[in-house]
């Protein structure tokens, strides 16, 4: 009885954890717009509904009923593949993040997490990168050479950036010696990883911009060089999944660096509350964490401009990979001898 | 010579540690990105808002009539043979009788087209009209998708014979 109560709102929670990924990347875009022209001393989107707000809907909308297109020569199957690749990978990894403390009903727990994997952040990290087949199938099938450009510049800044983000956790799985990520939360309970580890932060938010494509690492994309990088021929709802999957990206690698660095749900002065308050603060603190890390990332993209292509690759494997090897040098004679 | 005091002496040198990290400049540039959230935008939201026109302003043209409400217009074509861009068709008809009541005077236009494509908007043909019938207001020619919408007929131009709709030109006839 109590596995299938437990079972069922598993299966709730990832209904409502797929639904709120999909809002929350649609009001990404909103958001990023109006952040956008807010940055720009202009006032944004404001003529869909009030405020704009009916702006995602309208956008979705057009892109649904635009035409779709399939470039002469192009793959047919891995055409449609890329896009859907690129969206599954995207939307697969906020099943591991404990978006707040389990909540007990009735004598039975209820954990806010949809799958307590104990190789948590190796599923994440596995997740997101196969999310590079996406673009790189789909800039390959379209036939187009600044698709394949596109596709082959994300691939190869992908794979450098995943080392040293995988590098630059490896002291914070040392330090809560666990790959779990409701244990690593757990952990943080009264320091936050960030101020543990702060370099080890600094490197994984580098390389989590460079990982979700984002800017100053938008190289794959670079409107101004490869007319749209790899999703240059999509057109329609295909183009949309690509757009999409990126606001997506954007929002599970908020919540894995707030997981991850951040504390999760953990809020100061926490221990003072009830239980049961503390746990839906919590959830709150956690989105509101989130949300400050997508509005980050909209920051950084409207004040730094794009690296060029070998700063990049300088950038990944001369400094990043060293400095994330020398942290895990340092914490591990940290936590040997101490 | 020195301009202003803003000019700043470049140099080639090494670049610190702190500043090849990049890590403070773009912190500094992220404080000004956010500082320029909470300013004030110079954005006009055209349709609802207008930004208020100079007084010497010369936008669509408008045709008067008298207080009686009738057309000022005499077909003299002075504006026509003024008008730079040769915007202005005039036809002139005979007042008939008992039209009295339409046209000041014995001679009328019964076409007077603008078209507004051809216009440069100088306003000649206000200053070479001697009745006082033709003067370019603040309203701005409205967009349109074909050529032949932007060509104003005599009925886009004249004023309602109503005194509530007549169009103020009170700012254009001070110039004068």
């Amino acid at each position: 009885m109590i596995l299938i109560s437990v079972l069922t709102f598993k299966a709730g929670l990832a209904m409502i954890m797929f639904l709120i990924t999909l809002g929350i990347a649609a009001y990404s875009t909103y958001f990023e717009r109006k952040v956008a022209a807010f940055m720009q001393d202009r006032i944004g989107p404001n003529r869909a509904g009030p405020l704009g707000l009916l702006q995602p809907i309208a956008d979705g909308v057009k892109m649904i009923f635009k035409e779709e297109h399939r470039p002469e020569g192009s793959n047919r199957i891995l055409f449609i593949l890329g896009p859907s690749i690129a969206m599954l990978t995207a939307l697969m990894t906020s099943a591991v993040i404990p978006w707040g403390k389990s909540i007990t009903i009735g004598g039975t727990e209820y954990p806010l997490q949809v799958a307590d994997i104990n190789v948590g952040i190796l599923y994440v990290f596995g997740v997101v990168s196969l999310g590079v087949y996406g673009i790189l199938i789909g800039g390959w099938s379209s036939n187009n050479k600044y698709s394949l450009l596109g596709a082959v510049r994300a691939s190869s800044q992908m794979i450098s950036y995943e080392l040293a983000m995988g590098l630059s956790i490896i002291p914070i799985i040392l330090g809560s010696s666990s790959l779990q990520l409701s244990e690593i939360v757990t952990s943080q309970y009264e320091v936050w990883n960030v101020f543990k580890y702060p370099v080890g932060f600094l490197i994984f938010l580098i390389c989590a911009f460079a990982e979700t494509n984002r800017t100053p690492f938008d190289l794959p994309e670079c409107e101004t060089e490869l007319v749209g990088g790899y999703h240059t021929e999509y057109t329609s709802m295909k183009l949309g999944f690509f757009l999409f999957s990126e606001y997506v990206n954007m929002f599970v690698s908020s919540a894995v660096i707030a997981t991850l660095f951040f504390g999760g749900y953990h809020f100061p002065f926490m221990s003072l509350l009830p239980a049961g308050l503390a746990a839906i603060i919590g959830i709150a603190v956690m989105f509101g964490k989130v949300i400050f890390f997508i509005f980050f990332f909209m920051w950084i993209r409207w004040t730094i401009p794009r690296f060029r292509y070998d700063q990049l690759m300088h950038l990944g494997w001369q400094v990043l990979m060293p400095l994330a090897i020398l942290l895990i040098v340092v914490y591990g004679a940290i936590f040997s001898f101490i | 010579m020195q301009l202003t005091n803003r000019s700043k002496q470049v140099s080639n040198k090494e670049m610190t540690f702190s500043e090849r990290m990049y890590l403070p400049a773009i912190a500094g540039g992220l404080r000004v990105t956010f500082a320029h959230m909470f300013k004030k935008g110079a954005t006009v939201q055209y349709p609802e808002q207008v930004r208020e026109h100079s007084a010497v302003f010369r936008g669509q043209h408008v045709l008067k009539r008298d207080a009686k409400g009738r057309e000022n217009c005499t077909a003299c074509g002075l504006c026509a043979v003024a008008c730079p861009a040769e915007a202005i068709t005039i036809v002139a008809g005979e007042r008939q009788k008992g039209e009295e009541h339409l046209y000041r005077e014995e001679k009328y236009a019964v076409q007077y087209d603008i078209n507004m494509l051809r216009c440069i908007f100088c306003g000649l043909c206000e200053e070479a009209c001697p009745k006082d019938a033709i003067y370019l207001t603040d309203r701005i020619v409205p967009s349109n998708y074909e050529r032949e919408d932007f060509i104003f007929r005599k009925e886009d131009l004249v004023e309602t014979v109503a005194l509530e709709g007549r169009i103020d030109i009170t700012k254009r006839k001070k110039d004068k």
